[in-house]
């Protein structure tokens, strides 16, 4: 068991260290990117730009994408240009336009350093004889887990490489701070834990979580990108080799509301576990304060998704500040705000 | 017909350029459109109000009524709370009193049945009935309506494509017919071209859904008024009964009356911790709670066991293991050896291993009034500085200590006081830091003297007591139901597409020119897709069987 416990460790420090690697590879492909925009790129942009929406729910919308790709579909057994054609479409990973070597390489790393990460879970799991996720340093240890998961997940279903350098980021910081600050050893579990709501509760939250982690990934390069569109300015040239604000913002949308699915069960699970624990399934204790102000948070996303005027940069700020408000929760209200949900361990 | 939404909805704008675009003419139908919503509200009363109350209906209050209820749940974190916490409130008033002052003007120490809190939440409930019952008529009567005509010009839609096939257009129109039937689509013929559409179930998840948010709401406003919750202290071998006199503390609901508890009886026989030792810290750590408890019912006796995450379901109750503790069993005798006080006292643990505060009022019997106070050591060691302390949570060496002071405890003034208080303020100590004597320290089974003559005090007996909650939530299974429908709705209307499609034949010289199309109410990514899917499953019907 001893033994198990240092594995783990070993594990996380080696998955950290290929995850090092792997983001100075996502950033130094940034980089590039940014010294050699293709043709390509700019003309895939310029497409993708035109599109308000990427299924372009207004049939207005959909004739301008028409238009702006130049197809006008008048010739038998003719396929639409449309953005599903293009790269950022691409399924299975298979390398769009732009792609670099140090992309690819930085993709294989990624997924080592998470086979690594995986291993810590799990061992820490057995270790401890129970879900890896009963205190602060587990439940960050799973969460990025799961987000590095879903990253590599999404992957496989859409060419969302340019967020590698950001998930990476995220995920090698909150394994250092987790493994340095909240780091304890196994102990058993408080009574108060001991229910099996402990691990549908907390393993669906995680992985709202890494929806979450993902989706603001992906508003915060919207907005990058949108800013980059308005200005006309060069600014950063990796900039324009990234699908439009709008493909971004369709897609951070479908990654949002998987997550707030997940977060919507969250809240009714905790809310049964409560009932279970505390006699009351509700009763304004700060961990619930925050879960409900999250999951507010988001249904106003959904809502400014939806709202003339709302669409475009402000939904990414809300979908920003709702994954604050995530990091925030597990942190800062878990440290320093009293309530029942002290189980940080420290 | 369309899902009906907000003037704000961004379909709004889609909806009036398809139409402007459609040359076909639309049935009328009773929805708000674009234009609608751009015009002028007529003048007067009713106008206004008329335009008041779209505006409180439209996306943009329901958005900013969403986010300012986030913004206005979050000065209940950060200030305790009165119902969840109510000695941090005091404690917060003792620490901060000119800030408490302003704070409780604001009602931010009962933010959530604060003022301002209620009205977010009760505006943006009449926002959301607003919004749901126009639609709900409005779905009602799509769900029965045929899909719309066939727009004049396909090609500016959604996944446009056309092809040619050798056949004549009765026949291709029949078998698209067919593929969309199969694939679920109500399907409409309007000259040679079909409509269809699917996914009605969107629209209904999505009111589902915020039909249930009202259910939630309702259920608590409604249901919550007939409940109640008490707390109460019971140590072993005592017996509790559910009557509204033997509480330690109860908080009835709104419409509650006391003819609705239901009589029990609960004794505790045993409390039995059970704790492991963290090899690194040495630390004490809880594994196990489990009380063992005797329900009368009837007359009817029966063993029970309550822990922590197992409440226990008795006659329409719910009865919970909040808490526990020890409670000694001590015995005060006067100077003439006549015994004044004999009975458990619960003790309030301090910390991890116990070591726990009690509070000890003899107001008769005595020369004079006694007050005690002093604390429990279940494992006590002496430490270098001649303080006790306890080293693990069980009574492996248990010890007492404590200050006496006499004089008026102010029992008699009708004012109630808090048992496990004792304000010292006007007393005398007779032992303890302060007082001529040493404070008083005993081991179980010992006797030790009270100054002055005043009396000997005996460590009986040491028991446990557990603290319980017993709680009639008559909301609980409506909530549940409405927050599973919440769910359910959220995830259908999220995860349905609804999307529409158009097969549009024209008789050629040598077959059919067959156009498709489709459009989409809401996100849909899979749409285009699904016009290809459709095309060349219909392609395939109509390809010539060439087997050879
Ligand atoms: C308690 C307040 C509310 C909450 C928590 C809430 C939450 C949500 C959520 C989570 C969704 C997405 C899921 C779905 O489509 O069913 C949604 C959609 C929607 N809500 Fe609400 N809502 C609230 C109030 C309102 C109000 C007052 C209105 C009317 C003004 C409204 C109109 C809509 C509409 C039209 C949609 C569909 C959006 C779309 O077309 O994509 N909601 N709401």
């Amino acid at each position: 068991m001893e033994n198990l416990v240092a594995y783990s460790l070993v594990a996380v420090y080696s998955a950290m260290g290929v995850y090092t690697i792997a983001f100075i590879l996502f950033t130094l492909d940034l980089a590039k990117r940014s010294a050699a925009p293709s043709a390509a790129d700019a003309a895939e942009a310029a497409r993708t730009e035109a599109a308000p929406v990427l299924n372009a729910s207004s049939a207005s919308a959909a004739g301008a994408v028409r238009a702006a790709a130049g197809g006008a579909a008048t010739a038998t057994a003719v396929r639409p240009t449309s953005s599903r054609a293009s790269g950022l479409d691409t399924p299975g990973g298979a390398a769009p336009v732009g792609a670099t070597r140090f992309q690819r390489a930085a993709v294989a790393l990624a997924a080592l350093g998470w086979l690594l990460h995986l291993g810590a879970v799990l061992t820490r799991g057995i270790a401890a004889e129970r879900v890896p996720w009963a205190n602060m340093f587990e439940f960050g240890l799973t969460a990025t887990a799961m987000g590095m998961g879903t990253f590599l997940g999404a992957l496989l279903w859409k060419d969302v490489r340019y967020l590698g350098a950001y998930i990476s980021g995220f995920t090698l910081l909150s394994l250092g701070i987790v493994t340095t600050n909240f780091y304890v050893d196994v102990v058993p579990t408080p009574p108060p834990l001991q229910s099996s709501w402990l691990v549908i509760h907390v393993l669906v939250a995680t992985l709202a979580t890494g929806f979450f982690a993902i989706g603001a990934g992906l508003s915060i390069m919207q907005l990058i990108r949108s800013r980059a569109a308005a200005s006309k300015a060069e600014g950063l040239r990796f900039v324009h080799t990234l699908p439009g604000a709008s493909a971004l913002e369709s897609l951070a949308y479908r990654v949002n509301v998987v997550g707030f699915v997940f977060w919507t069960f969250t809240l009714i699970a905790g809310a049964i576990w409560a009932e279970r624990a505390w006699g009351r399934y509700w009763g304004w204790d700060t961990k619930e304060v925050w879960t409900f102000i999250i999951w507010t948070l988001f249904a106003g996303y959904i809502h400014a998704r939806a709202t003339r005027g709302w669409r475009g940069d402000r939904s990414a700020w809300l979908a920003i500040i709702g994954f604050s408000a995530v990091i925030f929760n597990y942190t800062v209200v878990n440290l320093f705000f009293k309530g029942l949900h002290s189980y940080s361990g420290l | 017909m369309e899902p009906l939404r907000p003037s704000d909805h961004i379909d709004a704008e889609a909806l009036a350029a398809e139409r402007a675009e459609s040359s076909a003419e639309r049935e009328r139908s009773g929805e708000a459109s674009a234009a609608s919503a751009i015009a002028q509200p007529a003048l007067g009363v009713v106008g206004w109000l008329r335009f008041a109350w779209r505006q409180l209906t439209s996306m943009r209050t329901a958005l900013v009524l969403l986010l300012l209820l986030a913004v206005a749940a979050i000065p209940g974190s950060l200030v305790p709370q009165r119902s969840a916490d109510p000695n941090g409130v005091v404690q917060y008033r003792r620490n901060n009193p000119e800030l408490y002052d302003v704070l409780n003007t604001l009602q931010v120490f009962d933010t959530y049945t604060s003022v301002w809190f209620s009205a977010i939440y009760l505006l943006l409930f009449v926002s959301l009935i607003g919004c749901i019952i126009p639609r709900t008529v409005h779905h009602a009567r799509a769900l029965r309506a045929a899909p719309p005509k066939t727009p004049a010009r396909l090609n500016r839609l959604v996944g446009y494509r056309a092809t040619d096939a050798p056949a004549d257009v009765e026949t291709a129109l029949e078998a698209a017919r067919a593929e969309l039937r199969r694939r679920r689509y109500r399907v409409e013929r309007y000259g040679d071209s079909l409509s269809a559409e699917r996914g009605y179930l969107r629209e209904t998840g999505n009111l589902v859904f915020h039909m249930a948010l009202v259910g939630v709401l309702a259920t608590i406003g409604f249901a919550g008024g007939f409940g109640y919750n008490g707390q109460k202290v019971i140590v072993e071998g005592q017996t509790f009964v559910n009557q509204l006199g033997t509480y330690d503390s109860f908080n009835p609901g709104r419409f509650f009356d006391d003819v609705r508890l239901d009589p029990y009886g609960l004794r505790l026989d045993e409390f039995d911790p059970e704790y492991g030792i963290d090899r690194t810290t040495g630390q004490a750590q809880p594994l196990d709670f489990t009380a063992t408890l005797t329900e009368v019912t009837g007359g009817v006796e029966r063993e029970r066991q309550l822990k922590v995450n197992e409440p226990l379901s008795i006659a329409g109750t719910t009865v919970y293991l909040l808490g526990n503790g020890f409670a000694p069993v001590i015995t005060i005798r006067n100077g003439d050896g006549q015994v004044v006080f004999d009975e458990p006292v619960p003790y309030l643990p301090q910390d991890a291993n116990l070591t726990s505060l009690g509070i000890i009022k003899v107001p008769q019997g005595l020369d004079e009034q006694l007050g005690m106070i002093g604390f429990l050591y279940p494992s006590a060691i002496q430490l270098d500085s001649g303080a006790l302390s306890s080293v693990f949570p069980e009574p492996d060496q248990p010890v007492l200590t404590f200050n006496a002071f006499t004089g008026d405890l102010g029992l008699d003034d009708g004012v109630s006081r808090n048992a496990y208080a004792l304000d010292t303020d006007g007393l005398t100590p007779i032992a303890g830091r302060d007082a001529p004597a040493e404070p008083l320290v005993l081991g179980l089974g010992q006797t030790v003297s009270l100054p002055d003559g005043l009396g000997t005090v005996e460590f009986r007996d040491l028991r446990r007591f557990v603290s319980i909650e017993i709680h009639h939530d008559p909301t609980q299974t409506g909530v549940l139901i409405f927050s599973l429908l919440v769910l359910g709705g959220l995830i259908v209307s999220l995860f349905v597409p609804r999307r529409r499609l158009w097969v549009v034949a024209t008789s050629t010289a040598d077959g059919v020119r067959l156009e498709y199309a489709g459009l989409a109410r809401g996100d849909d990514p899979g749409l285009e897709q699904a016009v290809a899917d459709l095309a060349d499953a219909h392609s395939q019907r109509l390809a010539p069987t060439l087997e050879t």
